[in-house]
């Protein structure tokens, strides 16, 4: 067969790409960097109002706390990016950390690894829950919200149980280091916070299987028929958020000197608001870990500035619910209205 | 008496007439087949009628009035013209009443009548003969179920004219029977019909006149009991190939894939016809067509190859090795690939890049230690694929949604190309792409099959399953009808097969024996 290689025009082709040399475009450059500049913005603002927000004291006591969840919301980025949603890791957390806490205070007592156990204990029941979460989402089709809200309660119902809804205190030096001890002066749950976001980022950035995460966010049948594993996708990336949890858990533990029932109530607001903050799509395939962790800065610095300024925690949810959702729309303002 | 009629209509979308000066009359209680090829014009005249579109020229009269092209949908309905299209117009979560009557409930001091509206609903159905439940919710019924749901939702707006488009598509032949009872018992209350289909022997048993269009314009009209299937074939068919037929390039290799008696475990719902017995052998660059109407079972068949259904029964062989098949990945593995016929549903995703798009199935060969891709190397098989498909793109970080559909089905074959598959399957590869592009992906095929790949090529147009095969397998109704070389194939011939299962009587096609 001899085709005749007519070339059609395409229009489309040549408009994807802006010719070069193009004018500064303001509006376009606040857009793109719209998280970090309000992030910016907000730490001026309470430079200004108060002078004890910018001293180095505050900003790693800043980062100390958004390290906690800000570790979760590595995972929740991956979660989100495969259009995924899990509301149940404030929970996990809890109950992995006292779980930990229950077996090195009353079946270990005293050993020097105490704390190894209690951090493999941590990531393991996060790691195993999760595991059944992304099951139960994959084999049995049930959606990801419902599986997840069923888990927050049974997760957290199951840690009142452990300890008949008591803290678990008493931990060791080598224990308390993990939440309280510095590494070169940088406190220790930053620098495993700097860990997990950098391998979070490299795995989605230049992996196979990161961008597997994003082929089936994108398009989730196009990625079977390229010969993705998605039920494997989908399921590693619900135990790998659950042994996030699990960790932050435990770091957490670490910190208060106790595993409490009742920590990370509220948890998987601020981490999910973290990678919608900083960009993700919640309808899967698009988003990073970089956005993420502006997105868990702001949330960090907003409400750090707001207790400085002595403005009450009830109001401080009021202020955060109100940014998510101005987040949420004016992302969809700028994808529908292109410049 | 004319109830419509069509006067030297034409439309013009960008680039293409698609209707040019056509005509169209409909008596009262007459059921009018409307015939062509895909790409005819037939759906743009549909669309013209219940004003999904404007038609640039000439004058539509029904019932004696000239209407408005500037109408909006609903007016024509009101009217009394309804259209009931291939994918239905129904709300899945509602029950039968419910749709029959939407936005048009009975009301009782501002409130729905729910009483009156199951009465009413009940009544209707009676009458037309409909053996439907109003109370049943609409996602629980078959596809001919909802199908009476729409002629009765017709009803209740007192359509004269109501457009059916391919309404036996999805049909078994008991459900087609009785659709043709529920047309004769339109026909007795007046209501007129037109009847667009490919099953011209259909279209002989229950229509009284015919037009045909060919190419955007007006070729026939006549009484149906005046021509014969033959006939009507070689009105719809009178036309110019516009592509260079393929040349068999040697003698064939050894057979590389074949299928024995296989049937899917799980029939979707879309596809009534079960896949019987199909026999199907593929050799080393060879180019198979798979021509048939629609449904009949070769989408089916290819993602069964492709290991996107499950089987229940039979086998399919890759160099006489039978596969064991559980996801597309282990087709990929042993060498079998699939180009979906849905582009943008099934192939692309849309948002993210050309280059991200063209490699993910390659990225196992492209990473060291299976995970760790390199990038360079990655781009280098993008750029290889855009100089060899001619891939117009600024770059390859561009979305892919922002390409033209040709352009976009050939980042798709570049995807399955940079695999090196031993089979590769294209479904509907050319389906809204441009004449340029179309030859262009036809020549990409033969290039291929030059290297020894084994090829099957689903398409519903006829020209072009004649112009790249080399051998043309028919399907009809979910069997094989037909396997024939290509060379001897004429288009009246296939359409014979694919809408009547029977051999043409003189069109001097060879039959191979199976």
């Amino acid at each position: 067969m001899t085709a005749s290689p007519t070339l059609s025009p395409d229009p489309a082709a040549d408009r994807a790409a802006p010719p070069p040399g193009r004018r500064f475009d303001l509006l376009a450059f606040a857009r793109k960097h719209r998280t970090i500049l309000f992030l910016l913005l907000l730490i001026a603002v309470f430079g200004t109002v108060n002078e004890r927000f910018l001293t180095l004291r505050n900003a790693l006591n800043i980062l100390s706390e958004v390290s906690i969840y800000g570790i979760i919301a590595v995972g929740m980025t991956y979660v989100i990016l495969i259009g995924g949603i899990d509301v149940a890791v404030g929970s996990l957390l809890a109950c992995a950390s006292l779980a930990a806490a229950y077996v090195v205070t009353n079946l270990i007592g005293g050993s020097p690894a105490a704390w190894f156990v209690a951090l493999a204990i941590s990531s393991a029941v996060g790691l195993i829950a999760g595991y059944v979460h992304g099951k139960v989402v994959t084999k049995l089709h049930v959606p990801a919200f419902i599986v997840t809200l069923g888990g927050m309660t049974v997760w957290r119902g199951a840690t009142l149980l452990l300890n008949d809804g008591g803290p678990i205190s008493g931990f060791d030096a080598a224990y308390r280091w993990w939440g309280t001890g510095q590494i070169l002066f940088v406190p220790v749950p930053i620098v495993v916070f700097a860990l997990v976001a950098a391998v979070g980022h490299v795995v989605l950035r230049y992996t196979r299987y990161g961008r597997q995460v994003y082929a089936v966010g994108g398009n989730a049948e196009a990625a079977r028929l390229s010969g993705v594993n998605v039920d494997f996708v989908v399921t590693s990336v619900y135990a790998v958020i659950g042994a996030l949890a699990g960790l932050s858990g435990f770091l957490l533990s670490a910190r208060l000197g106790s595993a409490e029932a009742v920590a990370g109530t509220g948890y998987e607001l601020r981490v999910i608001a973290s990678v919608v903050i900083g960009g993700a799509s919640l309808s899967g395939g698009s988003g990073n870990v970089g956005g993420t962790i502006l997105g868990a800065l702001l949330i960090g610095v907003l409400s750090n500035g707001l207790v400085i300024m002595h403005v009450t925690s009830y109001f401080q949810q009021v202020v955060i619910g109100l940014i998510i959702v101005a987040a949420v729309a004016f992302d969809h303002y700028a994808r529908t209205h292109k410049a | 008496m004319t109830l419509l009629d069509v006067s030297k209509v034409s439309k013009r979308f960008p680039g293409v007439l698609a209707l040019d000066h056509v005509r169209l009359a409909v008596g009262a209680g007459e059921v009018h087949a409307l015939l062509g090829e895909n790409g005819a014009g037939k759906s743009t005249l549909i669309k013209i009628l219940s004003a999904a579109h404007a038609a640039d020229e000439g004058t539509v009269t029904f019932d004696g009035h000239a209407l408005d092209p500037r109408d909006a949908p609903l007016r024509r309905q009101q009217l009394g013209i309804a259209t009931i299209y291939q994918e239905f117009n129904l709300f899945p979560e509602l029950s039968v009443a419910e749709n029959m009557y939407l936005g048009r409930e009975p009301k009782r001091l501002g409130l729905i009548d729910w009483a009156k509206l199951r009465g009413d609903a009940r009544d209707l159905l009676d009458e037309l003969g409909l053996p439907l439940d109003p109370n049943e919710v609409i996602r629980h019924l078959t596809v001919a179920e909802q199908q009476m749901v729409e002629i009765a939702k017709a009803m209740t707006l007192n359509a004269r004219l109501i457009i059916m488009d391919e309404p036996t598509a999805a049909l078994s032949s008991r459900e087609v029977d009785r659709l043709h009872a529920i047309i004769a018992g339109l026909k007795v209350r007046g209501v007129s019909v037109i009847y667009v289909s490919h099953r011209l022997a259909e279209v002989k048993a229950m229509c009284d006149r015919y037009t045909v269009m060919r190419d955007g314009r007006w070729v026939a009209s006549g009484d149906v009991a005046d021509v014969e299937v033959a006939d009507m074939v070689r009105l719809m068919v009178g036309r110019n190939v516009e592509f260079t037929r393929r040349v068999r390039q040697g003698p064939p290799g050894p057979v590389v894939l074949k299928v024995e008696g296989v049937s899917p475990r799980r029939p979707r719902l879309s596809a009534p016809n079960y896949l019987k017995d199909i026999r199907l052998e593929v050799r080393a660059g060879e180019i198979v067509g798979l021509a048939g109407l629609v449904g009949a079972g070769r989408t089916d068949l290819a993602r069964l190859i492709f290991g996107a259904d499950a089987i229940a029964s039979g086998s399919i062989k890759l160099d006489d090795k039978p596969l064991k098949l559980k996801s597309p990945r282990d087709a990929i593995k042993a060498g079998v690939m699939l180009v979906p016929e849905d582009r943008k549903q099934q192939g692309c995703f849309l948002d993210h890049s050309i280059r991200h798009n063209l490699s993910l199935p390659s990225l196992g060969g492209l990473s060291r230690m299976g995970q760790w891709i390199d990038e360079n190397a990655e781009r280098d098989l993008v750029e290889t694929y855009r100089q060899k498909l001619r891939i117009k793109m600024a770059n390859q970080e561009t979305a892919i949604g922002k390409l033209s559909g040709g352009n976009q089905q050939k980042v798709l074959l570049g995807r399955s190309m940079a695999l090196a598959p031993r089979v590769l399957i294209v479904d509907e590869p050319t389906r809204g792409i441009d004449i340029g592009a179309k030859a262009e992906v036809h020549q990409v095929l033969c290039d291929l099959a030059a290297q020894g790949v084994a090829i099957v090529v689903i398409s519903s147009e006829l020209a072009e399953v004649m112009a790249v095969s080399d051998r043309i397998v028919v399907f009809r109704e979910g069997a094989v009808v037909a396997d024939l070389e290509a060379e001897t194939a004429t288009e009246e011939g296939l359409m014979a097969y694919m809408a009547t299962g029977d051999r043409p009587v003189s069109s001097g096609m060879e039959h191979r024996p199976q």
